[in-house]
């Protein structure tokens, strides 16, 4: 029965000539935010029209029910204030007297001329505060090594193998892939045109120096970061959210020997052995597209290689590995532990981390080239 | 009104695993009641009251919310009944990401009928209504006290103004001075519209002062159903000791004699 009833008894008005000869305004049915649905975008204007009439006399005793949107509407079409003649029923007169104590609202803070200087200002700070928890997060780390040199029973473990294993092995099936494709790819063009000079057996010198020295780093360097970067800031910014880390604190569990350090040195460890798997796939696809694009035997092909590659570049490449898994691990508790307790930074925090990361692991291998410019090429 | 009901539980089961958490339920709220549901910890009454809001299905049993059952297709039925209910849930769950006055707007502007001026006014009044200052507006969820979460959640829950209202502890981690002002609250709002209230709670005092039906939730049944006295005189081991130990007698006291 009161579902029926809903829309037929909406609000109504009724406008007559009182016993007195005043006019009067008899309002029934039911203001509440249900029953009036639709009609809300045209009652306010109705309303404000009979408001603006002198003299009238607004009856409201005839109001089925009344409910606060009800009553925000009149008092909003009266301009916040009681008509001169208003007739209420009880319970709608502690509506009333509600909406004349409710606080004003919050003024609006009005835009700064200056928004674009501050937002550089802000940005600018903002780099200068991230480059300083940086600092003082390695510093932490280091404190860190050297308690847990003299204290090695404390040594996290567990964490390390538990973190060793997800980033390490779990990462090698996804690596493989890409890495096969790329060795793939790399292979099949080079052949090309390798061919059309007569300089086939070249594709060893091209395959060997390009993966092993930077595309198998970079590889698995962009892809760690993304796969293993991303979900340490989660974590991190997931336990700032349930106050799991105001839990450690408060057990005395320092958040950078258990939660940081493991992710740091595992990642270390594992990204070595990521980037050697990556290229070994990698030279792989490049084999197998080689020996059947030019004929050139698999086995010709592994005798050959430690002959054109220089095993500097190996080390280089592992050493590239374990410097950008390192500073991945460190980027992304860094912003893991920044997060505030909302969804949204959570959000934000985990794509500030990925970006960063991959960006700085691009920036460390510019570095290196530099610095390496005539180690290894012959 | 006679016999209909306002939530319609028939024959439910719920099960998590192997876990039986309910057997064979079949409860009916009617329209204007406060139904409070009791039980001890973890004895099913969070997920019962999950299962009426359709977010959780049961293992077998039918459930039907004004008339309607919440598995149905139609997604405007669904979405008008949503309109006609509030929910206060055990831990609040504000949107963390919105400030408080967001967070109460959220539903209002959902509706698409309230201009924003009318939004402005309709929450400062929710805000009032429990006893929130204006200038706690603009915070975000993180920076509030357990006790203002609970109280911003419960004007979330009554921005629309709702027929029916589900409140998980409402006045678990509130001061007694809220927790009496929280009951005089629902007492108001049941004199100006017809408000039926599932709630569930472990405080004797809210009961006392609300609830027209007790439902006792034990040994996954609904091991009584009826007004305070009549469920507190009965023989249960549950009942025994939450409506006659010391802290039910000193509640309870000048009810039941
Ligand atoms: N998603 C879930 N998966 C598995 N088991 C669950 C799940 N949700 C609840 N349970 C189990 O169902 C039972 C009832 O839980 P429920 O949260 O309803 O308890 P409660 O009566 O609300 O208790 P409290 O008074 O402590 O809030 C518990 O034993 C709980 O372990
Ligand atoms: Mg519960």
């Amino acid at each position: 029965m009161m579902q029926k009833n809903q829309h037929d008894s909406s609000a109504t008005l009724h406008r007559s000539i009182g016993e007195e000869g005043f006019p009067l305004l008899e309002l029934g049915g039911r203001y509440t935010l249900a029953a009036m649905g639709r009609r809300l975008h045209a009652l306010p204007a109705e309303l404000a029209r009979h408001a603006a009439e002198p003299g009238l006399r607004w009856d409201l005793r005839g109001i089925e029910q009344m409910d606060d949107a009800g009553a925000i509407l009149l008092w909003r079409a009266w301009g916040s204030r009681r008509p001169d003649h208003l007739l209420l029923r009880p319970e709608q007169e502690r509506l009333f007297s509600r909406m004349e104590a409710a606080p004003a609202p919050p003024a609006a803070v009005p835009r700064d001329a200056w928004w674009p200087m501050m937002m550089l200002g802000r940005g600018i700070l903002l780099l200068w505060e991230h480059l300083v928890a940086l600092v003082a997060l390695i510093g932490q780390m280091l404190l860190d090594v050297r308690y847990l040199a003299t204290h090695p029973a404390r040594l996290p473990w567990r964490e390390i193998s538990a973190n060793l294993y997800r980033t390490g092995a779990q990462a090698l099936g996804i690596t493989a892939l890409v890495g096969f494709l790329i060795g793939v790819v790399l292979s099949f063009l080079s052949s090309r045109q390798l061919q059309t000079f007569g300089a086939d057996i070249f594709i060893i010198n091209i395959l060997g120096i390009s993966i092993i020295r930077e595309l198998g780093p970079m590889l698995a360097a962009i892809l760690v970061a993304g796969r293993s970067g991303s979900s340490m800031t989660a974590q991190l910014g997931v336990m700032r959210v349930t106050e799991e880390l105001d839990a450690l604190t408060v057990l005395g569990i320092s958040h950078s020997q258990r939660l940081i350090l493991p992710k740091v040195l595992a990642l270390g460890m594992a990204m070595p052995l990521v980037v050697l798997w990556t290229s070994a796939v990698a030279l792989l696809g490049g084999m197998i597209v080689a020996e059947i694009q030019l004929g050139l035997n698999h086995r010709f092909f592994l005798d050959k290689l430690p002959d054109v590659v220089p095993i500097a570049n190996l080390w280089l490449g592992l050493g590239k590995g374990m410097v950008c898994g390192m500073v991945i691990a460190l980027i992304s508790c860094h912003f893991g532990l920044r997060i505030k307790s909302n969804t949204e930074s959570l959000g934000a925090g985990t794509t500030n981390s990925v970006v960063t990361a991959i960006t700085v692991v691009i920036i460390i291998d510019a570095i290196f080239a530099v610095v390496f410019s005539n180690v290894g090429l012959t | 009104m006679g016999k209909t009901c306002i939530i319609e539980v028939e024959g439910l089961h719920t099960r998590f695993g192997s876990h039986v958490v309910h057997r064979d339920i079949s409860l009916c709220v009617r329209p204007g009641e406060v139904l409070a549901l009791v039980g001890g910890s973890g004895s099913g009454k969070t997920v019962l009251m999950r299962q009426m809001l359709g977010l959780e299905t049961p293992a077998a049993g039918s459930i039907r919310v004004f008339g309607e059952s919440l598995h149905g297709h139609d997604r405007e039925a669904l979405q008008s009944l949503r309109n006609r209910w509030g929910v206060l849930f055990q831990k609040g769950a504000l949107f963390s990401a919105l400030s408080v006055y967001d967070n109460i707007a959220l539903p209002m502007r959902e509706l698409r009928t309230l201009s924003e001026g009318m939004i402005r006014d309709l929450v400062m009044l929710k805000l009032k209504m429990v006893d929130i200052g204006a200038e706690h507006a603009a915070k975000m969820p993180a920076e509030l006290s357990g006790g203002m979460i609970k109280r911003i959640a419960l004007a979330r829950a009554m921005a629309l103004d709702p027929e029916l209202l589900f409140l998980d502890e409402p006045t678990a981690g509130l001061d007694p001075q809220l927790g009496e002002a929280f009951v005089k609250l629902i007492h108001a709002m049941r004199t100006e519209l017809t408000l039926t209230i599932v709630m569930a709670t472990h405080d004797l005092d809210t009961l006392v002062a609300l609830s027209d039906r007790v439902a006792v939730l034990a040994e996954q049944r609904i091991v009584a159903l009826g007004s305070l006295q009549e469920v507190a005189g009965m023989e249960h081991p549950f009942i025994a000791s939450f409506f006659r130990g010391e802290r039910g007698q000193k509640a309870l006291g000048n009810t039941l004699s």
